[in-house]
């Protein structure tokens, strides 16, 4: 029986690290483009999911369907903050950056709260109660198509950096500005669409969480605490560590569950922060820090 | 400006102040009592943030360790909160030696000490919302009693307008001595360049560690003040990110790292909070930060020395304009 829960808990755990992965990705992603860590990352998912929530009821369709809007909407204005906001301050002090993205969280977030109200909005899905049962352990259709489109995205994500021309320009350009400038990379351009790619990721992660979680506008600190442990721990900038991080940190917290008194499980993660960032600040999965 | 003149000014704003609730309504004087009490935290943390130039995001912690601290010790064993206020204090300084001897003994700073301040709120806020025996989610009520100094109780709003007026007096004391110390001039060349800083004798963990201690001791005793003010803690009140970065935001739009920044920041912000708060109501906690969020965002991005840096700005330009008066715009002007 205990063993039945175990199972189940790794199970549910490595489903909801699907989840995190593909939130995290996006925001290890900016952070190469940025050199800081992108405060309004949970916002930009809060608004995702909201989009996906009025177009789902609007247009009377499946959540999944709000991709094909919210994907490219998450895009633009991912590039419209870089250009507006980020863009013209980035050659100063990087914790100026850091709080002009709290700026925008709060304004994003509270603004959210003004207009739609403190209310949870959840949205009905065909295959909110269907299932796939393996034995003794039961498996959520909706987590499960998260998890496989997650770990699809991450690695598409991690090929098009990895071997295409614009993936070789965006790593240049996180590397050495003035040496990708003199190689005749537009910098400026390189880094908006990288920008824009990291916020972009999001578009795909709120139609896939929709059908299992409900939106609020404090939404997003609750993922974006979770975000900013799992980066750290993948080793900031590096895509195949925050996705197993997203794991790592996602089974401990559900394996945690079981053992750990009342609902003090999500101190794990945090634990685990204070410590990799003690003791071994490149992260987990780290090389060295540049 | 003539040093008499400072005073006399200086003078003239104590008198006020002192004698500012005998012409006061009670709305007023809690909208003022706010004001002192967010110029006191965020006076506090500048010393940390703005002096020595390590920002955290995890001042509500202290905070939260002040009003704790006093509270239990009053509701458990009839302890007077002014001795729970110097306990929370102890504690909450000790534990901000503990967070910062982890920190800057391996060089964490900037972005990576902000995230380890919001880890350790964050590990705080679980364990209190699940801690029964400190209220957990529900949170601990302060018995309300008749006028009473010696338990920080009174019926008239006044009373705790003077107790948050003198703390604050002691921090701006503080932060006064700070800026023409030896001490306070190591923080501020920590802040302005920690390797220079370093080769010319500084011990950096030394003097990051003094100002993260005084910060957290002063933090905490604000926490007693709001316990008692408010007559209820719980956790998702104190141990809030919001609240946190409320506590940063005074000093910032009122010019970080100078004496009277935070308070500034906070005399400007907190009346715009509470208009928008009438407006909205109670069920929206919080959507006063829009207006907060967007000014931090102007004010980062046009006017980084804050209010204070703007005056300073215009001072400067009347200045010229009087010395040269042939560059006047306005006679420029036909």
């Amino acid at each position: 029986m205990t063993s039945a829960l175990v199972l189940q808990a790794i199970v549910s755990g490595l489903l909801l690290g699907g989840v995190y992965s593909l939130i995290c990705v996006g925001l290890t992603l900016t952070f190469g483009v940025m050199r800081i860590i992108n405060f309004a990352h949970g916002e930009f998912l809060m608004v995702a999911m909201y989009a996906t929530y009025f177009f789902a009821v609007g247009f009377k369709t499946e959540p999944y369907a709000a991709i094909v809007v919210v994907l490219p909407g998450l895009f633009l204005f991912g590039v419209l903050i870089f250009h507006f906001l980020i863009r013209p301050i980035q050659s100063r002090d990087p914790l100026n950056q850091m709080l002009l993205l709290v700026g925008l969280s709060l304004v994003l977030q509270n603004g959210a709260l003004a207009l739609f109200s403190p209310d949870t909005r959840a949205l009905q899905s065909a295959l909110l109660y269907s299932k796939l049962e393996l034995g003794d352990v039961i498996i959520g259709m909706p987590m499960l198509i998260a998890f496989v489109v997650s770990i699809l995205i991450t690695l598409a994500l991690y090929w098009q950096l990895r071997f295409t021309e614009l993936g070789r320009m965006i790593r240049a350009a996180a590397s050495d500005r003035g040496a990708a400038e003199l190689m005749g990379i537009n910098v400026n351009r390189v880094n908006m669409l990288a920008f824009g790619m990291g916020i972009g990721c999001l578009g795909v992660a709120a139609p896939l969480m929709m059908p299992v979680y409900y939106v609020v506008p404090d939404i997003g600190t609750f993922f974006i605490l979770i975000a900013f442990v799992v980066v750290v721990l993948g080793g900031l900038g590096n895509f195949v560590g925050a996705m197993l991080a997203s794991f790592l940190v996602a089974i401990a917290q559900s394996i945690g569950a079981l053992f750990m008194p009342g609902s003090t499980a999500p101190v794990l993660p945090f634990l685990l922060f204070i410590l990799v960032l003690l003791f071994k600040p490149e992260g987990l999965f780290g090389r060295p820090a540049r | 400006m003539t040093t008499l003149g400072q005073v006399a000014l200086a003078a003239v704003a104590l008198l006020f102040m002192l004698s500012a609730p005998a012409f006061l309504s009670e709305h007023q004087i809690h909208i003022l009592i706010q004001i002192l009490f967010f110029a006191y935290l965020s006076s506090c943390w500048n010393i940390l943030g703005g002096f020595t130039g390590q920002l955290s995001f995890g001042h509500a912690l202290f905070l939260a360790v002040g009003a704790y601290t006093s509270t239990l010790l009053l509701l458990q064993l009839g302890v007077s909160p002014w001795i729970g206020m110097l306990a929370g204090g102890t504690l909450a300084g000790a534990l901000g030696l503990f967070i910062g001897y982890l920190s800057f003994r391996y060089g964490i700073k900037g972005t990576f000490f902000v995230l380890v301040t919001l880890a350790f709120t964050e590990i705080a806020r679980i364990i209190a919302l699940n801690t029964s025996a400190i209220g957990g989610a529900s949170g601990l009520y302060i018995p309300i009693r008749a006028n009473d100094l010696w338990h920080l109780k009174f019926v008239n709003k006044s009373h705790y307008y003077y107790v948050i007026f003198g703390l604050l007096l002691i921090v701006l004391a503080v932060t006064a001595w700070l800026e023409r110390s030896r001490a306070g001039h190591r923080l501020v060349a920590i802040r302005e360049n920690e390797d220079a800083a370093e080769a010319l004798g500084v011990n950096l963990l030394r003097y990051k560690l003094l100002a993260t201690a005084l910060s957290a001791f002063l933090t905490a005793l604000g926490g007693t003040f709001y316990a008692h003010y408010v007559t209820f803690i719980d956790p998702s009140t104190l141990l809030n990110m919001n609240m946190a970065l409320e506590i940063t935001i005074y000093s910032i739009v009122g010019g970080i790292g100078t004496l009277l920044g935070p308070l500034l920041g906070a005399a400007v912000l907190v009346p715009i909070a509470e208009t928008v708060r009438a407006e909205f109501g109670h069920n929206y906690a919080g959507v006063h930060l829009v207006v907060y969020g967007a000014l931090l965002m102007i004010i980062v991005r046009y006017a980084p020395d804050g209010i204070i840096g703007l005056i300073r700005w215009l001072r400067e330009q009347w200045t010229k304009s009087r010395l040269l008066p042939a560059h006047q715009t306005s006679e420029a002007k036909p």
